[in-house]
Protein backbone atom coordinates (compact mmCIF):
# COMPACT_ATOMS: atom_id res chain seq x y z
CA UNK A 1 0.00 0.00 0.00
CA UNK A 2 1.55 3.91 -0.79
CA UNK A 3 2.44 5.44 1.83
CA UNK A 4 -0.57 8.04 2.75
CA UNK A 5 0.73 11.91 2.89
CA UNK A 6 -1.03 13.24 6.40
CA UNK A 7 1.50 16.32 6.49
CA UNK A 8 -1.48 18.67 7.11
CA UNK A 9 -3.12 16.45 10.45
CA UNK A 10 0.72 16.02 11.17
CA UNK A 11 0.88 19.53 12.06
CA UNK A 12 -2.17 21.10 12.82
CA UNK A 13 -3.23 18.32 15.39
CA UNK A 14 -0.01 19.65 17.55
CA UNK A 15 -2.19 22.57 17.42
CA UNK A 16 -5.65 21.64 17.73
CA UNK A 17 -4.77 18.65 20.50
CA UNK A 18 -4.01 21.88 22.77
CA UNK A 19 -6.73 23.77 22.10
CA UNK A 20 -9.02 20.75 22.96
CA UNK A 21 -7.08 19.78 26.24
CA UNK A 22 -7.65 23.48 26.96
CA UNK A 23 -11.31 23.63 26.03
CA UNK A 24 -11.86 20.71 28.20
CA UNK A 25 -10.71 22.26 31.12
CA UNK A 26 -12.75 25.46 30.42
CA UNK A 27 -15.73 22.91 30.65
CA UNK A 28 -14.61 20.95 33.80
CA UNK A 29 -14.49 24.50 35.65
CA UNK A 30 -17.79 25.76 33.91
CA UNK A 31 -19.84 23.16 35.04
CA UNK A 32 -22.53 23.10 38.03
CA UNK A 33 -24.37 26.97 36.77
CA UNK A 34 -23.46 26.82 33.08
CA UNK A 35 -23.19 23.55 30.06
CA UNK A 36 -20.17 21.15 31.25
CA UNK A 37 -18.93 19.55 33.97
CA UNK A 38 -16.67 16.27 34.94
CA UNK A 39 -18.16 14.00 32.08
CA UNK A 40 -18.22 16.42 29.30
CA UNK A 41 -15.01 17.34 30.10
CA UNK A 42 -13.17 14.25 30.56
CA UNK A 43 -15.11 13.35 26.78
CA UNK A 44 -13.60 16.19 25.52
CA UNK A 45 -9.99 15.20 26.98
CA UNK A 46 -10.42 11.67 25.68
CA UNK A 47 -11.62 13.15 22.33
CA UNK A 48 -7.69 15.12 22.33
CA UNK A 49 -6.08 11.86 23.79
CA UNK A 50 -7.39 9.76 20.69
CA UNK A 51 -6.79 12.66 17.99
CA UNK A 52 -3.34 12.02 19.19
CA UNK A 53 -3.30 8.61 18.52
CA UNK A 54 -5.19 8.58 15.48
CA UNK A 55 -2.62 11.01 14.10
CA UNK A 56 1.04 9.80 15.39
CA UNK A 57 0.06 5.88 15.80
CA UNK A 58 -0.21 4.12 19.35
CA UNK A 59 3.46 3.11 19.82
CA UNK A 60 4.50 7.06 19.79
CA UNK A 61 1.88 8.02 21.76
CA UNK A 62 2.49 5.23 24.27
CA UNK A 63 6.23 6.23 24.45
CA UNK A 64 4.89 10.38 25.57
CA UNK A 65 1.96 9.49 27.59
CA UNK A 66 2.91 6.93 29.79
CA UNK A 67 -0.72 5.64 31.64
CA UNK A 68 -2.07 2.95 32.57
CA UNK A 69 -5.82 4.13 31.75
CA UNK A 70 -7.20 1.56 34.14
CA UNK A 71 -5.63 2.56 37.06
CA UNK A 72 -6.82 6.04 36.10
CA UNK A 73 -10.46 4.90 36.61
CA UNK A 74 -9.77 3.62 39.58
CA UNK A 75 -8.53 6.47 41.20
CA UNK A 76 -11.15 8.54 39.95
CA UNK A 77 -13.58 6.44 41.60
CA UNK A 78 -11.65 6.47 44.50
CA UNK A 79 -11.70 10.13 44.95
CA UNK A 80 -15.58 10.43 44.64
CA UNK A 81 -16.55 7.84 47.05
CA UNK A 82 -14.03 9.70 49.21
CA UNK A 83 -15.42 13.02 48.44
CA UNK A 84 -18.44 11.30 49.72
CA UNK A 85 -17.19 9.99 52.70
CA UNK A 86 -15.77 13.02 53.55
CA UNK A 87 -19.28 14.26 54.39
CA UNK A 88 -19.43 12.19 57.72
CA UNK A 89 -16.84 14.22 58.92
CA UNK A 90 -18.75 16.94 59.46
CA UNK A 91 -21.61 14.59 60.56
CA UNK A 92 -23.80 14.90 57.06
CA UNK A 93 -25.76 12.43 55.08
CA UNK A 94 -23.43 10.86 52.58
CA UNK A 95 -22.84 12.84 49.52
CA UNK A 96 -23.46 16.20 51.07
CA UNK A 97 -21.82 19.20 49.39
CA UNK A 98 -21.07 22.63 50.20
CA UNK A 99 -19.95 25.70 49.06
CA UNK A 100 -18.24 28.91 50.18
CA UNK A 101 -17.36 32.50 48.99
CA UNK A 102 -13.22 32.60 48.73
CA UNK A 103 -10.72 36.12 48.38
CA UNK A 104 -8.38 34.20 45.92
CA UNK A 105 -5.38 36.70 44.78
CA UNK A 106 -5.97 36.52 41.15
CA UNK A 107 -9.34 35.71 40.80
CA UNK A 108 -11.33 37.73 43.02
CA UNK A 109 -14.16 36.78 45.29
CA UNK A 110 -14.66 32.89 43.85
CA UNK A 111 -17.19 30.59 44.66
CA UNK A 112 -15.44 27.36 45.48
CA UNK A 113 -17.60 23.91 45.95
CA UNK A 114 -16.80 20.62 47.29
CA UNK A 115 -18.77 18.94 44.58
CA UNK A 116 -15.68 19.89 42.75
CA UNK A 117 -14.30 16.91 44.04
CA UNK A 118 -16.37 14.37 43.08
CA UNK A 119 -16.57 16.14 39.51
CA UNK A 120 -12.82 15.75 39.68
CA UNK A 121 -13.56 11.72 40.19
CA UNK A 122 -15.86 11.43 37.20
CA UNK A 123 -13.36 13.11 34.86
CA UNK A 124 -10.75 10.73 35.81
CA UNK A 125 -13.37 7.91 35.65
CA UNK A 126 -14.75 8.94 32.07
CA UNK A 127 -10.99 9.45 30.80
CA UNK A 128 -9.90 6.35 31.72
CA UNK A 129 -13.17 4.53 30.77
CA UNK A 130 -13.40 5.67 27.69
CA UNK A 131 -9.71 5.39 26.68
CA UNK A 132 -9.67 1.55 27.72
CA UNK A 133 -12.28 1.36 25.92
CA UNK A 134 -11.51 2.83 22.53
CA UNK A 135 -7.83 1.19 22.25
CA UNK A 136 -8.58 -2.41 23.36
CA UNK A 137 -10.56 -2.07 20.80
CA UNK A 138 -8.42 -0.42 18.58
CA UNK A 139 -4.85 -2.60 19.29
CA UNK A 140 -6.65 -5.76 19.65
CA UNK A 141 -3.21 -7.65 17.93
CA UNK A 142 -0.78 -5.68 19.81
CA UNK A 143 0.61 -7.40 22.99
CA UNK A 144 -0.86 -5.74 26.18
CA UNK A 145 2.34 -5.42 28.73
CA UNK A 146 -0.54 -4.56 31.92
CA UNK A 147 -1.95 -7.67 31.10
CA UNK A 148 -0.18 -10.49 33.40
CA UNK A 149 -0.14 -7.86 36.41
CA UNK A 150 -4.35 -8.07 36.80
CA UNK A 151 -4.86 -4.62 36.27
CA UNK B 1 -45.03 48.38 15.72
CA UNK B 2 -41.81 47.99 14.20
CA UNK B 3 -40.63 45.62 16.87
CA UNK B 4 -43.84 43.78 16.66
CA UNK B 5 -43.04 43.24 13.27
CA UNK B 6 -39.51 42.29 14.01
CA UNK B 7 -40.41 39.94 16.51
CA UNK B 8 -42.96 38.35 14.51
CA UNK B 9 -40.89 38.10 11.57
CA UNK B 10 -37.85 36.30 13.27
CA UNK B 11 -40.43 33.78 14.49
CA UNK B 12 -41.72 33.17 11.52
CA UNK B 13 -37.79 33.17 9.63
CA UNK B 14 -36.57 30.44 12.43
CA UNK B 15 -39.69 28.51 11.81
CA UNK B 16 -38.71 28.47 7.86
CA UNK B 17 -35.00 27.47 8.76
CA UNK B 18 -36.01 24.60 10.78
CA UNK B 19 -38.23 23.10 7.63
CA UNK B 20 -35.37 23.97 5.33
CA UNK B 21 -32.66 22.06 7.73
CA UNK B 22 -35.45 19.05 7.88
CA UNK B 23 -35.66 18.72 4.48
CA UNK B 24 -31.55 18.70 4.12
CA UNK B 25 -30.94 16.36 6.49
CA UNK B 26 -33.70 13.89 5.10
CA UNK B 27 -31.90 14.12 1.77
CA UNK B 28 -28.50 14.02 3.43
CA UNK B 29 -30.08 10.38 5.32
CA UNK B 30 -30.69 9.38 1.76
CA UNK B 31 -27.28 9.77 0.41
CA UNK B 32 -25.92 8.06 3.51
CA UNK B 33 -28.09 5.08 2.74
CA UNK B 34 -27.64 5.00 -0.94
CA UNK B 35 -23.96 6.56 -1.34
CA UNK B 36 -22.73 4.70 -4.10
CA UNK B 37 -18.90 4.77 -2.51
CA UNK B 38 -18.30 5.02 1.09
CA UNK B 39 -16.68 8.48 0.89
CA UNK B 40 -20.29 9.76 -0.59
CA UNK B 41 -21.43 8.15 3.25
CA UNK B 42 -18.53 9.84 4.78
CA UNK B 43 -19.50 13.38 3.42
CA UNK B 44 -23.10 12.98 3.72
CA UNK B 45 -22.74 12.36 7.66
CA UNK B 46 -20.19 15.26 8.35
CA UNK B 47 -22.86 17.74 6.78
CA UNK B 48 -25.65 16.12 8.93
CA UNK B 49 -23.57 17.15 11.39
CA UNK B 50 -22.70 20.77 10.50
CA UNK B 51 -27.20 20.42 9.58
CA UNK B 52 -27.00 19.42 13.61
CA UNK B 53 -24.60 22.84 14.64
CA UNK B 54 -26.99 25.20 12.82
CA UNK B 55 -30.25 23.44 14.60
CA UNK B 56 -28.58 23.73 17.91
CA UNK B 57 -27.67 27.64 17.04
CA UNK B 58 -31.54 28.12 15.64
CA UNK B 59 -32.30 26.62 19.15
CA UNK B 60 -30.09 28.99 20.69
CA UNK B 61 -31.27 31.67 18.87
CA UNK B 62 -35.41 30.72 19.19
CA UNK B 63 -34.83 30.28 23.04
CA UNK B 64 -32.82 33.90 23.42
CA UNK B 65 -29.64 32.04 25.70
CA UNK B 66 -26.40 31.76 25.05
CA UNK B 67 -25.69 28.91 27.30
CA UNK B 68 -26.09 26.64 23.63
CA UNK B 69 -22.94 28.15 22.46
CA UNK B 70 -20.55 25.53 23.82
CA UNK B 71 -22.84 22.77 22.44
CA UNK B 72 -21.91 24.38 19.17
CA UNK B 73 -18.58 24.50 19.38
CA UNK B 74 -18.42 20.76 21.13
CA UNK B 75 -20.36 19.45 17.77
CA UNK B 76 -18.08 20.91 15.89
CA UNK B 77 -14.97 19.54 17.53
CA UNK B 78 -16.58 15.88 17.84
CA UNK B 79 -17.53 16.17 14.33
CA UNK B 80 -13.78 17.17 13.22
CA UNK B 81 -12.30 14.22 15.05
CA UNK B 82 -15.04 11.50 13.64
CA UNK B 83 -14.33 13.02 10.20
CA UNK B 84 -10.89 12.16 10.34
CA UNK B 85 -11.41 9.07 11.64
CA UNK B 86 -13.97 7.96 9.01
CA UNK B 87 -11.01 9.36 6.42
CA UNK B 88 -8.33 7.29 8.01
CA UNK B 89 -10.14 4.14 7.89
CA UNK B 90 -11.11 4.36 4.17
CA UNK B 91 -7.25 5.62 3.14
CA UNK B 92 -5.78 2.82 5.47
CA UNK B 93 -8.52 0.45 6.79
CA UNK B 94 -6.99 1.36 10.30
CA UNK B 95 -8.10 3.79 12.58
CA UNK B 96 -5.31 3.93 15.38
CA UNK B 97 -2.23 2.02 13.90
Amino acid sequence: MNRPNDLILRTTTQLIAFILLGFSVYLFFAGHNAPGGGFIGGLMTAAAFILMYMTYGFEKIEKILPLNFRILAVTGLLIAVLSGVGSFVFGEEFLSHSFGYFHLPILGKTELATAMIFDLGVYLVVVGITLTIILSIATDSHEDPYEDAGV
Amino acid sequence: MLEEFGSQLLSVVIIVCYITLAISILLLVIRAFKGPSNADRAVAIDTIGVNMMALTGLVSIQLVTDKLNDVVLLIGILLFIGTIAIAKFIEKGVIID
